[in-house]
């Protein structure tokens, strides 16, 4: 089981788990859930600068698409060519094995912003996106 | 049931032939000694060799696992699917239209160009515009058109400016072609009904808006009753107003987009001029404007010249062309012909009888099914949503899928985006109350059987040639074309 | 004449239902002073009179069928063999609805992806999509397509390439900042040294039209490399028949092939509806716009065709979709499929081959008279240039009052090439029609 603990949550439902100065980056059980079965990833390429909220990837089911937007700013160092071959590892394992990229960060402190996952619970309880 | 029907590729036979070729009455020689060797083929192409008893019997057992207007009501909003009358085919087909190549002398073709200059001349009338172009081939080609125009139309002005301004409610095509465009979409809110906040818009509106585009009546079938001071607002900005003429089949004879302060609009061939859909397509776009922006339309242009027709590509202003040649004109042809047939007293009727036939459905269902607007009188289409049966475990997906067991098309589902669970229903006017009836029962029975026995739905449909596909699966396992074994 | 089918009983009846005390008030919403009050055109006519004004005009038009026509440049006279008319001419297919509910339009969807199929199999690509409006738009997209993969700025085309073309690719750009760059002929071909020098590390596309305008064949393998060793894409815009038997793109590895679809069984009709066939190397087809079929199967596991990579197109994406595209040309891509399938892998050819051979004695025919030599070298497959001692314009004058149509004029779209006159040559023409062309020539 996911170790969601350590991981730090967007208000658009992605999570950041912080390793050194990288970040990787996936979305939750709760996104995977609303997007029903992923049928394509669309990941950033290895070097691209992003932004923090600006789109990084982009998840598609076979009736709509997804925009997934950077926790925070820095530069794509990996991305995760198991789920280009079978989308279908972000339904099964949204924390571990579904992971999109991992971001070498500018700024650590931009993390300071993002919810715990207990925050997130209660945040997707509110009803409030 | 029926079979599976094989792959063209998996029929017939290596050296069967199904082509008829005279033989060749001028010196044969060696192709290499015409062109060169490194210039030609290297591997043929895996063609399929049937005969053509083959070819037609496969052919026509496809046709035979499709629904289409010819067999089966299609109460699809927004696309108009009404009758494709029989006389137009022939009259497009006739050898002095459908043999004409595009580069002919102008002399040679007077007849053609006499016919696509009414059609502008009809079209101007009908929409109360003073140019159309012909040229763009689909209803999305003529809005790409239409942005070019507004962007030249500013450009010429100073500045192009920068933002499309589009209903949340409006079809995809809209955003798509403002960005095809370079331009930046700007959604404003439209309320329940469907109509445009007028605060929200004005505080959207600014120096850098090119254009507003706006479908009238809305997505949700309703008119907007605002749109002469949605003009006011837009116009006063100095940004453009554009219909996208996809509804048009409720203003025909009834009301014109150039009096409602519309600068420039679309119309679709294929749904109010009755042209027929063919599976996809050839449809036709074409794009009027009011006569300041006459200049800017894409060239050549079909004008009178000392008592001819001829294809004038002189305005400098001109966007230029969106595509080779002159337009689809052999879907011109028979929708001028329908525009003939009915006249002015006819289109008109067939205007309001199409809002007769969509407001007599909504009369009849809305006990079953919960509209998605106020219960007003809607115009050629109304929407409803399926959110009241999610409780019974059904999706508008399902009720879609199931009504097919009872041999209609399904509505269109799911759109527009700003309604849960949409199903929007469009009848037109070639429809008789027999057929409404018929469709009025079934959808009652499929909302009594969500109730009852939903499984019903959310297998469905059961007696289409197959059962429901699996989407998923195409799409994670994509398989987009034959590959020859050993490939 | 009108279609629908209400009587006066009808109406009383669904008024009644609906509660309104007459069809116009259900209008109500419609502000007084936006309703128009007459349609002002001419009453509605019967059957029997629409067909005596259709004919009216059509007896003003003298078509291909009466007159021997060597017009080409980029809409072409082949024999379009029955079964492609009486297969698309059928009521299921023709007024069929695009194929989202997929489970009622089988019909349809295997069509298209048998379409899809011999489209790669003729150009040697992986990927082909359900059909764009004609050829010129086509390009326009697969531009659109390098510009955004490559995020580069420059597209280099030649000067050979079909001038209506061309102006479509440029009005399509015109909302992005790319340069163009023309690259001149040398002998009717692409000048390769210019090409050299001009490609480079910001050129998002080179394109190669083959034939190209004048009829020539392309060293398109050349320019391939040319191109890829900046990393730019090739897009190559081709003539599907001479795919009998030139080159493919995928043989000399284009990233994307297009062209004009229209000599795949489809009328000449004044210039539309045509078809643009468009297909890809499998790594951009994410990238590549329209709709597409694919395979899958039921939930008792047959097999079936739906619409797939739907994400990318506008219903779902809107304004980040690959394109705006939704009609597309759906009936004319069943009519390709029925020709591709009726003329099969030897007819194909065998159409190709009768188009190499008589343009080829044509050619001969003509280069005996006075007055007339070649404008090019090069090879050529149904079409080439001639250079003419008098005006073609004047020429054409003449010959039609023979009954014959051709060459096209090249001055009307190339400024310097006045005296010159493209002359296209397909299996259509008899042995007798060539030599009655060239006996007319002869006396000028």
């Amino acid at each position: 089981m996911a170790d969601t603990g350590k991981l730090l949550f967007t208000k658009t439902h992605e999570w950041l788990r912080i390793e050194g100065n990288v970040g990787y980056v996936g979305i939750s059980d709760h996104a995977q859930k609303e997007i029903t079965d992923v049928v394509f990833v669309e990941l950033p390429k290895i070097g691209r600068e992003v932004a923090k909220e600006g789109e990084a990837a982009v998840v598609e089911s076979v009736k709509a698409a997804f925009s997934i937007y950077a926790p925070v700013s820095g530069k794509i160092v990996k991305a995760n060519a198991a789920v280009e071959k079978d989308p279908s590892i972000v339904n099964k394992s949204p924390y571990d094995d579904g992971w999109f990229f991992a971001i070498e960060m500018k700024d650590a402190k931009e993390a300071d912003t993002l919810m715990s996952f207990k925050d997130y619970e209660e945040f997707i309880k509110s009803g409030a996106h | 049931m029926l079979k599976v029907e094989k792959l063209i590729f998996e029929i017939g036979s290596a050296g069967r032939r199904g082509y008829s070729l005279p033989k060749l009455d001028v010196p044969d020689a060696d192709m290499k000694e015409l062109i060169p060797e490194d210039l030609l083929r290297k591997s043929e192409a895996a063609l399929p060799e049937v005969s053509e008893l083959d070819c037609v019997r496969h052919f026509t057992r496809l046709s035979q696992l499709n629904y289409s207007v010819d067999t089966n009501f299609y109460p699809l909003g927004s696309c108009t699917m009404k009758y494709n009358p029989k006389i137009n085919e022939k009259m497009a087909s006739l050898p002095q239209f459908a043999d004409l190549h595009p580069y002919q002398p102008e002399s040679s073709v007077q007849g053609m160009l006499e016919l696509l200059y009414e059609t502008e001349q009809m079209l101007c009338k009908i929409c109360g515009m003073d140019a159309f172009t012909l040229q763009p081939a689909a209803g999305a080609h003529g809005e790409l058109t239409g942005m070019l125009i507004v962007r030249a139309y500013h450009t010429s002005k100073g500045n192009p400016r920068k933002k499309v301004i589009i209903p949340d409610s409006a079809h995809g095509t809209n955003p798509a072609s403002a960005a095809l465009c370079g331009y930046e979409v700007v959604a404003v809110k439209s309320d329940r009904n469907g109509r445009i906040d007028l605060d929200a818009l004005k505080s959207v509106v600014d120096g850098e808006t090119a254009v507003m585009m706006l479908t009238n009546p809305s997505t949700l079938g309703l008119f907007e009753k605002n749109v002469r001071q949605i003009a006011d607002i837009v116009h006063k900005a100095g940004a453009l107003l554009y219909l996208d003429g996809a509804n048009m089949n409720a203003l025909v004879g009834i009301a014109r987009p150039g009096d409602m302060g519309f600068d420039i609009c679309h119309v679709n061939l294929h749904k109010s001029f009755s042209t027929p859909h063919g599976g996809g397509g050839p449809g036709s776009g074409p794009v009027g404007v009011t006569a300041a922006l006459s200049d800017y339309l894409p060239v050549p242009r079909v004008k009178i010249k000392r008592n001819r027709f001829i294809l004038d590509a002189e305005s400098k202003k001109s966007v230029g062309r969106v595509r080779a040649f002159y337009g689809n004109t052999g879907v011109i042809i028979k929708a001028y012909c329908y525009m003939k047939s009915l006249g002015g007293d006819g289109l008109k009727d067939a205007t309001i009888e199409a809002v007769l036939n969509a407001n007599y459905l909504k009369a009849r269902l809305k006990g079953h099914y919960a509209l998605a607007v106020d219960d007003e009188p809607c115009m050629h289409e109304f929407v409803l949503t399926g959110k009241d049966k999610k409780g019974f475990g059904v999706k508008t997906l399902d009720i879609a899928k199931r009504l097919l067991d009872y041999g209609f098309y399904a509505p269109t589902i799911y759109f527009p985006l700003i309604v849960e669970e949409a199903i929007m229903i469009e009848p037109t006017e070639t429809e008789s109350k027999d057929t409404l009836d018929s469709f009025v029962e079934t959808m009652i029975k499929v909302a009594n059987e969500a109730r009852s026995e939903p499984g019903l739905l959310t297998s469905a449909p059961h007696s289409t040639p197959v059962r429901r596909l699996d989407e998923v699966l195409a799409a994670r396992e994509l398989n987009l074309r034959w590959k020859r074994p050993g490939a | 004449m009108k279609y629908s089918p209400h009587t006066d009983k009808d109406k009383k009846e669904m008024l009644a239902t609906i509660g309104a005390p007459s069809a116009e008030s259900l209008f109500e919403a419609i502000p007084e002073g936006l309703r128009a009050g007459k349609l002002d055109l001419p009453e509605g006519i019967s059957e029997l009179e629409l067909k005596k004004s259709i004919n009216d005009k059509a007896d003003k038009n003298y078509s291909t069928n009466k007159l021997i026509s060597f017009l080409g440049g980029g809409a072409y006279e082949h024999h379009i063999p029955q079964v492609v008319e009486s297969i698309i001419s059928r009521g299921e297919f023709l007024t069929a609805y695009t194929p989202y509910q997929a489970e009622a339009s089988q019909g349809t969807l295997q069509a298209i992806y048998e379409y899809q199929s011999l489209i790669c199999e003729l150009t040697g690509m992986d990927v082909a999509n359900a059909s764009m409006y004609d050829g010129a738009s086509a390009l326009a997209e697969a531009v659109l397509l390098a510009v955004r993969e490559t995020g580069r700025k420059r597209v280099i085309f030649p000067e050979s390439l079909h001038p209506e073309y061309r102006q479509v690719v440029r009005t399509y750009m015109s909302g992005y900042k790319v340069e163009f760059t023309e690259i001149p002929h040398a002998g009717g071909v692409y000048d390769e040294a210019v090409l050299e020098k001009e490609v480079d590390g910001d050129t998002a596309c080179v394109i190669v039209q083959n034939p190209n305008f004048f009829g020539c064949i392309e060293h398109a393998d050349r320019i391939e490399s040319i191109c890829h060793a900046k990393g730019a894409l090739l897009i190559a815009s081709v003539n599907p028949i001479s795919l009998g038997v030139l080159r493919s793109p995928g043989e000399y590895n284009a990233d994307i092939a297009v062209g004009e679809g229209q000599p795949l069984g489809i009328p000449l009709c004044y210039g539309g509806p045509y078809l643009g066939f468009f297909a890809v190397k499998e790594k951009h087809m994410r990238r590549m716009p329209g709709r597409v079929a694919g395979v899958t199967k039921d939930m008792d596991g047959k097999r079936g065709f739906v619409l797939t990579m739907q994400a990318r197109e506008q219903h779902i994406r809107r304004e980040k979709a690959t394109s705006n595209i939704c009609s597309n040309e759906g009936l004319m891509a069943l009519a390709a499929c029925v020709y591709l399938s009726s003329v099969g892998r030897e007819g194909i050819k065998e159409t190709a081959r009768q188009n190499v051979m008589k343009s080829h004695y044509m050619k001969e025919k003509i280069l005996k008279l006075s007055g007339f030599e070649l404008f090019s070298d090069a090879p050529f497959f149904n079409e080439f240039v001639v250079r003419c001692g008098k005006d073609p314009e004047k020429i054409i004058g003449d010959l039609l009052k023979h009954g014959i149509m051709g060459g096209l004029p090249l001055g009307r779209f190339y400024p310097g090439m006045k005296n010159c006159m493209s002359i296209c040559v397909t299996e259509t023409k008899s042995k007798a029609e060539m030599d009655k062309f060239a006996e007319v020539l002869s006396k000028h």
